[in-house]
């Protein structure tokens, strides 16, 4: 395999490299992790972890959509935090352009601020509901002090045109407006100082289905227009496979799957992307009764105490002994298309052939 | 107190378009509401939340309602289950349930009425269940209101329906606290509890818009076996097409706090006959088709409910507008049967909307 990175220490064995795409890579994301400290007793000892992500690594190449889901708890809102350094992350490494930005202090990350943005799930409790539309969108300039061209009026009269709102209501409060317009006001805020790379976390899951739509194509046409590179972190599969180019799936804390949009959707090998993907209501009665249906049982375990070796052992169908002794490390089973899993479905035979040789030696 | 119960919140303006009027024969159906009416007045005037709402629903099927924020479902649920406070809310028309008016009845007999004939699962189980006492305490307590038994009966009741919704070792999680359970399984406790005592009708808001894919699945089998084993009538609101789709028999599209569109399941995917529904089946992407390049939403956002567009309440967001000579602006759409079982409210002739159908919507879902 394609591992010509050096073995990151810090991060639990087993987890391969992600393959270097074809096209230059904007964001690498190498070993990620996040344990949350569980505090005891009069001296807030540790006693435990919360190992909400546990060693993730993808690249996102410029102008392509990643798009991140998994089950509430599985860590992709943590991974998007810690992308955005939002959370410093407990191990691993973010290079965005080259330059590594895990451990950058705070006054050092400012000018990459720019680059990177974040637009958040809830835009009721995201916008300050003091403050009007013209300084909600104008902050970033100021807090990065940048001169506009014609005043920054001028400039959030721009955005807010361009995410389809009124110029005109630039003197108008957040709780004036519906909830897919001020989810258009954080987009706008979002792309006022036009970043390279924006984490979405759950950019529509908030807003009602014909608005949902809206705002789809607006982050999709501004992709277009400004060359954007995005991170989507939905738990909406549909959602996902409309903006993504490619998809990771993560289950407690791992990516689990990862390949191009298509390819997972039409031949998911990872046994948790095939229940995720069978549990989606189906709109069309008509298939209710011939589909074949994939029912987990139970629920997700606590990312404090995750299963050994596979963390999808406790709910697999396909579990056999292996997968409780031995981790499934994240093997390319086919061009461009990663699963961890020791009994890969629509996998060709010599794949799981290739999973065994990557278990047998985790650190070649 | 007999005059404030049935306090008549329908307006001079709105008596006119009121179809059939004061008819009160008695339900053909198990449950049946007519030309349903919620006002709430408020300063800045009255909101209109259902606005004229009619359907019908028998023992063993499922009836599901759809509809954005603020379209007026969830004031529907909570109207047939009698909660709205009298004090601002007004309520008129007429709710049967079981032979009873819910409208007209007294609080004490909606009362007897909640929990024993009708029952509701909420959206949130963690809000909607008391911090305070262990799961099995609530389900004793909703089940002895009802039942003349002992506390040793009711929790062995209680462990047996903690068991029937799948909790695994009910006999100990009985005395499990909410926050110790997850949310799926808070949820499956709740509909214990809604079951508890054999309810003839559950209404289920949004009962898996708070879980996740996985989860929802259980949840959604699990509602589907215990309706074959309760023939219970369920009312299923939700604004996920995916959810009703795969559980309803019946649709009900709201919009504006009224009924656009009625129709089986099979007719409202297959043969919809209102733009809005168009509007929401072209903006939501499907897993079960071609990845379409664009999703085709609806433009515009939902209406104020103090200001409902005068006439057809979607006109200023269909896409269809200029084809109806301009009624859409001036007059409001009945909901007409066209086809037996299918109802639907909208001006433009029927023959053009299956052509549009047939050739601009269909083709592009």
């Amino acid at each position: 395999m394609n591992t010509s990175k050096t073995p990151e220490p810090a991060a639990p064995a087993g987890q391969n490299a992600a393959p270097r795409p074809a096209g230059e890579a904007l964001l690498e994301v190498d070993g990620l992790g996040k344990h949350f400290p569980v505090t005891a007793g009069l001296l807030r000892r540790q006693v435990a972890a919360v190992k909400a992500v546990d060693g993730v690594s993808f690249s996102v190449r410029k102008g392509e959509t990643l798009g991140l889901v998994g089950e509430s708890g599985c860590g992709k809102s943590t991974t998007g935090r810690m992308i955005m350094r939002l959370l410093d992350p407990s191990f691993g490494r973010v290079t965005f352009e080259g330059t590594d930005i895990t451990k950058l202090s705070q006054a050092k990350l400012r000018p990459h601020r720019r680059d990177l943005q974040m637009i958040f799930q809830d835009p009721y409790s995201s916008l300050n509901p003091r403050k009007t539309v013209g300084a909600l969108v104008g902050a970033p300039f100021k807090l990065q002090s940048i001169q506009t061209e014609h005043g920054v009026k001028k400039a959030v009269q721009e955005l807010l045109e361009l995410v389809g709102l009124n110029p005109e209501h630039y003197n108008r409060y957040p709780h004036e407006f519906s909830g897919g317009q001020r989810q258009r006001i954080g987009i706008a805020r979002t792309l006022a100082l036009r970043p390279k790379l924006i984490i979405a976390d759950e950019p529509v899951s908030a807003l009602d289905v014909s608005v949902q739509a809206q705002v789809v194509n607006l982050l999709e046409d501004l992709q277009d227009e400004l060359d954007l590179t995005y991170v989507v972190i939905a738990h909406d599969l549909s959602v996902v496979r409309h903006i993504s180019d490619r998809v990771a799936v993560m289950y407690l804390g791992k990516i689990v799957e990862i390949a191009d949009r298509n390819d997972l959707y039409e031949r998911p090998m990872h046994p948790y992307t095939n229940a995720l993907l069978s549990a989606v209501p189906i709109p069309d009665p008509a298939e209710r009764a011939g589909r074949e249906r994939i029912r987990l049982q139970g629920d997700v375990p606590s990312p404090m105490d995750p299963p050994p070796a596979c963390r999808f052992h406790t709910r697999c169908w396909k579990a056999q002994d292996i997968c409780k002794q031995v981790e499934p490390p994240l093997v390319e089973l086919s061009p461009g298309h990663q699963a961890a899993c020791h009994f890969p479905e629509n996998a060709a035979a010599p794949a799981t052939g290739l999973v065994a040789d990557a278990t047998a030696k985790p650190d070649d | 107190m007999g005059d404030k119960r049935v306090a008549r919140g329908r307006r001079p303006e709105l008596v006119d378009d009121a179809p059939g009027g004061a008819a009160s024969a008695p339900p053909s159906s198990f449950v049946e509401v007519r030309d349903l009416r919620i006002h709430f007045p408020t300063d800045d005037g009255i909101v209109k939340s259902v606005d004229g709402l009619s359907f019908a629903l028998e023992r063993g099927r499922t009836l599901g309602i759809v509809g954005e924020s603020g379209s007026g479902k969830s004031v529907t649920s909570l109207g047939i289950l009698g909660l709205h406070n009298r004090r601002n809310a007004r309520v008129s028309g007429e709710i049967w349930v079981g032979g009873t008016d819910i409208v007209g009845a007294d609080p004490e007999t909606v009362r007897k009425l909640r929990g024993r004939t009708m029952s509701m699962i909420f959206q949130d189980p963690l809000s909607s269940m008391h911090p305070f006492y262990t799961v099995g305490k609530q389900i004793v307590e909703a089940y002895r209101v009802h039942n003349d038994v002992s506390k040793q009966v009711a929790r062995k009741h209680a462990i047996d329906m903690l068991g029937r919704v799948g909790i695994p070792n009910p006999a100990k999680r009985v005395d499990d606290y909410p926050h110790q359970f997850s949310g799926g399984m808070r949820q499956r406790a709740m509909i214990a509890m809604a079951l508890s005592c054999d309810p003839e009708l559950l209404i289920a808001d949004e009962p898996t818009t708070a879980l996740d894919v996985t989860v929802q699945a259980q949840i959604l089998d699990l509602l589907r076996d215990l309706q074959q084993e309760f023939n219970s009538a369920i009312i299923m609101i939700t604004h996920d097409l995916g959810v009703v789709a795969e559980l309803s028999d019946d649709i009900l599209v709201m919009y504006g706090g009224r009924a656009v569109e009625y129709a089986s399941v099979d007719d409202a995917f297959h043969r919809p006959l209102h733009p809005y529904t168009w509007g929401l089946l072209g903006s939501m992407p499907r897993l079960d088709r071609e990845r379409t390049a664009r999703l085709n939403p609806i433009k515009g956002s939902p209406p104020s409910l103090i200001n409902v567009p005068q006439g057809c309440a979607f006109n200023p967001r269909c896409a269809f507008r200029d084809l109806n000579d301009g009624r859409s602006e001036t007059e409001r759409p009945e909901l007409v049967e066209l086809e037996p079982g299918h109802q639907a409210a909208c001006h433009l002739p029927l023959d053009k909307r299956r052509e549009l159908w047939e050739s601009e919507i269909r083709p592009k879902l």
